[in-house]
């Protein structure tokens, strides 16, 4: 395999400004970055320094307004909508803070819509079982704990079997052993599955389970680091 | 199944209330579609079966006496196909335990195995035997209001001797599907009878053997029937021919195409209203479920669901809503239908009914309601198509309130919390309460088209029988007789007062417009038969010049001053110009009026009179039809009474029970509206509405701030609905004049009254069935939710 061909995504000179009219808000000016497979990367830093808006870009939610965009090698950056739908159908899996299920669908459900239209996707009921919900399959979200709600979204994710796992803060509205609960299971998927993870968090103490750590201030990666030893989930506390 | 089908059954299934709501609107709207297109179906094709097999002739003319012979010339007559010479003629029946004068209208009888036009359908019996001249056949309708049954016997004033016929046969004819007796303008079926005799008999009675006096024509396919009329006028004008005419003219054909017509005007007008009312509830249900669900939306197209198949997943659903509403609109209206349809018949004369549901009139009703649904939900469905992911993640903006109007004119102090949350509430989307308001109006409106018709029929007899014809009865002559026999009528015992007239048959002509009809000459000093202006007040006729009825007036677009043509039909059949001295205000009718010396110079007679108009003392009445009916010249006589009750059967039975489907469905609109502009507001604010009661409001004052707008809603709708109730009222009267009669625009207080308190009674069931979901709001559900 090449370098060139390990490589996730490459981004360069990314850039996000939000026209308000009047105000023109950056969220994000000249972001060089490259992301490697099977890695586990979490993004550090202050509110609205940017992290939601590169995930966003990166997972073909939004465009940018300057540079260019790589998935394995093919450049995104102009791609039409229809071509960022199916880059997000078939390749990425997302996971939100506020977990963002269908309340009228159950657990089973949640996770079908998206295996139903994905290319070889895993059964529902094996990915529920990797979160280790298999006892509730048959539960609308309503009848779920937030942190349960949390592992039926992290399936929803992983069901499609994505090249790249997208989290915005997917442990922000979880106490921590709830919390610790479901980067467990994102860590096995990264681990088994080999899917190359991004994670946002506000929570610095989660940094440490990371194979790479990026900091964005002002828009802007103000470092890049690669702890020595890497932790497992298991053992982060905060 | 798929899971996006799940949760549309699941939404599908909790809203069900508003699914349901919305289905019966449309529902309302497919069956009153289906329900008059398919008995207009039927009774056209009905009514084409019957002129088709019983061989209805194209054309009509009536004349004094012409030679059997000259049959053959009119045969001649390019494009004359097949012809059949009639002898008719009028005469007094009396019938055992009647004692009031009836009208016959005597017509030769077909004769058995003859192929004849006009030919009779036979409902029991059998026809006339040729040889036997005392046998009758005569119409069901008048067998049925004396219960005749086969060999019961009548007596007849035949050309002044009286003589007794034996009933062999009760029959129908195409001719008289609309039964009118001439100078009447409603069918009486116990007054007016129509018998079938043997020519030979008939022919001897009337001084007819070898010759006759009427005829009817079947054209050859394409031939223009103005042509042949005119050839035919000419030949029988020696033969005293009363001028031909074309079906298009014939009455009973002409008062069932208006009925026709009236009935195919109600099958658009109402429809196209209730589906733009379901229009416009779809449009505001839909755009409140993409607006709760747009992260969900934007969920599902995170994960790589096309735009379009999101799209079709909310379509689907506005497609189960319609499903449900065709569905019930499909069955009812076929119901109603068939039922309606027999309410025609039995008004109608037809021997048969062919029911028809023409599968296009399904298919249109499926395709309008979902062309409907598609324009209603259109804009939501784009917005789900426009719907970018990125944008809808993070949680919906606040919204934005302001101070609104009246608070900020410094009247705040007067309002409570929970008061300027219900107003600010409403002015942060004006629009959608002014279509919620608008939709409540229509429903409105909708109910007081269904009640201006009582009204109307009311108001009609009170001008047409109170303040114009207010004679008791009229008496006509068999023919035009001398001014003596007017004196005969007044010396009766128990006769107040009596007033000529005379009526001659003509056809008006003004530009290329022309209408048949009957100028009625009455005297200068009429005190019982008046004619109004437009204020109803009396209107002298005049000494020179012609009065006509303002609907004659706009059917020729002739108005005072203008100069039209009078061709008589009868006698010399003199024709000249007169100029229309005046309108007259008639609801019921189309005559032209003339005064009486003017007429009879005009005529070039010598103070004939077709008939009186009497005041009697109503204790007289039996002693008066006795003499009546001993009187050979009497032809026949109409009460007032008699015209009153039947003007109110024929309306009643037809636009009164039109009148209820249309009330009922306009209760369905109404709650529709009401219930579902509640609902939504209650699933918009239901956040909300829990946080207050954490904070410690009590159930009631929560009710207020979701009811009061709703009730703020339906107070500003009944004035707008009682704006475009007039406007609609206007609209469909206008489509629903007839010859027969015109019905006033007239709204009256009540009918306000009845609208307002339909829609304040579907608010308040509406706020009772939100009320009671706001008593089971789940605190915990609520919250734990995230909008
Ligand atoms: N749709 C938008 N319109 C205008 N400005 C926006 C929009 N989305 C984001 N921004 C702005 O862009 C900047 C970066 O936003 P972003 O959501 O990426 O921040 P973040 O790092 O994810 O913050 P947080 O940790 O609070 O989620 C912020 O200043 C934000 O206000
Ligand atoms: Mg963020």
């Amino acid at each position: 395999m090449t370098e060139a061909a390990k490589e996730v995504f490459a981004v360069t000179g990314l850039s996000k400004v939000y026209d308000m009219g009047e105000v023109q808000v950056t969220a994000l000016s000249g972001v060089d970055l490259t992301l490697r497979a099977g890695e586990l990367v979490v993004l550090l830093g202050p509110s609205g320094s940017g992290k939601s808006t590169l995930l966003n870009i990166l997972g073909g939610l939004d465009h940018p307004s300057a540079g260019r965009f790589f998935y394995q090698g093919r450049d995104l950056t102009s791609a039409t909508d229809r071509e960022l739908t199916d880059f997000r159908r078939y390749h990425v899996g997302f996971v939100f803070q506020f977990y963002n299920l269908i309340p009228s669908l159950t657990a089973r459900e949640n996770v079908a819509a998206v295996t139903e239209i994905a290319k070889q996707p895993m059964t529902p009921e094996a990915a529920l079982a990797l979160v280790g919900l298999e006892e509730r399959l048959d539960h609308f979200p309503a009848q779920l704990s937030g942190g349960e709600q949390q592992r039926v979204a992290i399936a929803r994710a992983i069901a499609k079997n994505p090249a790249v796992l997208l989290c915005d803060e997917p442990t922000g509205s979880l106490d921590s052993k709830t919390g610790i609960v479901v980067l467990e299971v994102l860590e096995r998927i990264n681990q088994e599955l080999g899917t190359t993870t991004i994670l946002i968090t506000h929570n610095i103490v989660i940094a440490a389970m990371a194979d790479r750590v990026i900091k964005l201030a002002d828009g802007r990666i103000a470092g890049i680091e690669s702890p020595t030893e890497r932790l497992a989930a298991r053992d982060l506390i905060w | 199944m798929r899971a996006l089908d799940y949760k549309r059954w699941r939404d599908f299934w909790k809203m069900r209330g508003q699914v349901l709501a919305i289905g019966l609107v449309i529902a309302s709207g497919v069956a009153i579609y289906v329900m008059s297109l398919s008995t207009l179906d039927s009774l056209t094709l009905t009514r084409q079966t019957y002129y088709r097999n019983y061989r209805f002739a194209d054309i009509f003319i009536s004349l004094k006496r012409a030679p059997a012979s000259f049959k053959v010339r009119l045969l001649a007559i390019d494009g004359v196909e097949r012809l059949r010479t009639r002898v008719v003629a009028v005469a007094n029946l009396t019938v055992a335990n009647f004692n009031e004068p009836i009208s016959g209208h005597l017509i030769s009888c077909p004769m058995p195995g003859e192929f004849s036009l006009n030919s009779l359908y036979l409902r029991q019996g059998r026809l006339v035997d040729p040889g036997c001249n005392d046998e009758v056949v005569v119409c069901e309708t008048f067998a049925k209001a004396h219960s005749f049954n086969l060999g019961d016997s009548l007596a007849a004033t035949i050309n002044g001797r009286r003589k007794t016929l034996r009933i062999v046969g009760v029959a129908l004819s195409p001719e008289f599907v609309y039964q009118l007796q001439p100078g009447s303008l409603f069918p009486d079926f116990k007054r007016y009878g129509i018998l079938w005799m043997g020519r030979k008999a008939l022919a001897n009675a009337y001084d007819m053997d070898g010759a006759f006096n009427d005829l009817l024509i079947k054209l050859a396919k394409g031939t223009r029937p103005e042509a042949v009329i005119e050839r035919l006028d000419r030949l029988l004008e020696p033969y005293g021919g009363l001028g031909a005419y074309a079906r298009t003219e014939q009455i009973s054909h002409r008062f069932l195409s208006e009925e026709f017509r009236q009935l195919e005007q109600m099958a658009t007008i109402y429809p196209t209203i209730f589906l733009a009312v379901a229009a416009f509830l779809l449009q505001v249900v839909i755009s409140r479920l993409i607006t709760t669900e747009r992260e969900q939306i934007a969920i599902l197209k995170a994960f790589g669901y096309y735009d379009r198949a999101i799209a079709l997943h909310y379509f689907k659903l506005v497609l189960m809503i319609v499903s449900v509403g065709v569905g019930i609109g499909l069955i009812a209206g076929l119901w109603l239908g068939r039922n309606l349809s027999e309410i025609y018949m039995d008004y109608y004369r037809f021997p048969f009914l062919l029911y028809t549901l023409h599968p296009r009139i399904v298919l249109f009703a499926v395709g309008v309601s979902l062309a409907a649904a598609g324009l209603g939900t259109s804009g939501a469905l784009r917005r789900v198509v426009k719907l970018a992911p990125a944008v809808a993640m993070r949680p919906e903006p606040p919204a934005t309130y302001r101070p609104s109007w009246p608070e900020r004119l410094g009247l705040k102090a007067f309002f409570s919390q929970p008061t300027r949350m219900i107003i600010r509430h409403l002015g942060r989307r004006p629009f959608k309460a002014l279509l919620s308001v608008t939709g409540i109006a229509l429903a409105c409106a909708i109910l007081m088209v269904g009640s201006i018709f009582q009204d109307a029929i009311d108001y009609i007899v009170e001008v047409q029988f109170g303040l114009a014809q207010r004679e008791d009865l009229t008496v006509t002559l068999v023919e035009p007789s001398a001014y003596r026999a007017l004196l005969s009528l007044q010396r009766l015992p128990g006769v107040d007062y009596g007033e000529p007239f005379r009526s001659v048959p003509v056809r008006l002509r003004f530009r290329h417009r022309h209408y048949r009809t009957a100028v009625v000459g009455m005297p200068k000093d009429n005190v019982l038969h008046r004619l109004l202006d437009e204020n109803l007040k009396p209107l002298k006729p005049p000494e020179a010049g012609i009065v006509l009825t303002d609907q004659l007036g706009s059917i020729l677009k002739v108005k005072p001053g203008d100069r039209l043509m009078l061709e008589v039909l009868e006698g010399k059949r003199p024709q000249l110009e007169v100029t229309v001295a005046a309108l007259s205000k008639e609801f019921i009718g189309v005559s032209a009026y003339m005064e009486l010396a003017s007429l009879n110079r005009l005529m070039g007679e010598d103070n004939l009179i077709s008939g009186a108009y009497l005041a009697l003392d109503e204790s007289h009445l039996a002693g008066i039809y006795l003499s009546l009916n001993e009187m050979p010249r009497v032809a026949g006589t109409v009460a007032r009474r008699h015209a009153v009750t039947s003007f109110y059967e024929t309306m009643a039975d037809q636009m009164l029970v039109f009148t209820f489907f249309i009330i009922f469905f306009a209760g369905i609109i109404a709650f529709g509206v009401v219930y579902n502009s509640a609902r939504i507001t209650l699933s918009e604010r239901a956040r909300e509405l829990a946080s207050l009661r954490i904070l410690g409001f009590r159930r009631l004052e929560i009710a207020y701030i979701l009811l009061g707008e709703l009730a703020i809603l339906t107070l500003v709708a009944i004035p707008l609905g009682f704006l475009l109730g007039y406007g609609l009222c206007a609209y469909i009267i206008y489509y629903l004049q007839t010859d027969l009669y015109r019905i006033p625009l007239l709204v009256e207080p009540g009918t306000y009254a009845f609208a307002a308190t339909v829609i304040i009674t579907a608010a308040v069931l509406s706020a009772g069935l939100v009320g009671w979901r706001i008593h089971r709001l789940d605190l915990i559900a609520v919250l734990k939710t995230r909008e």
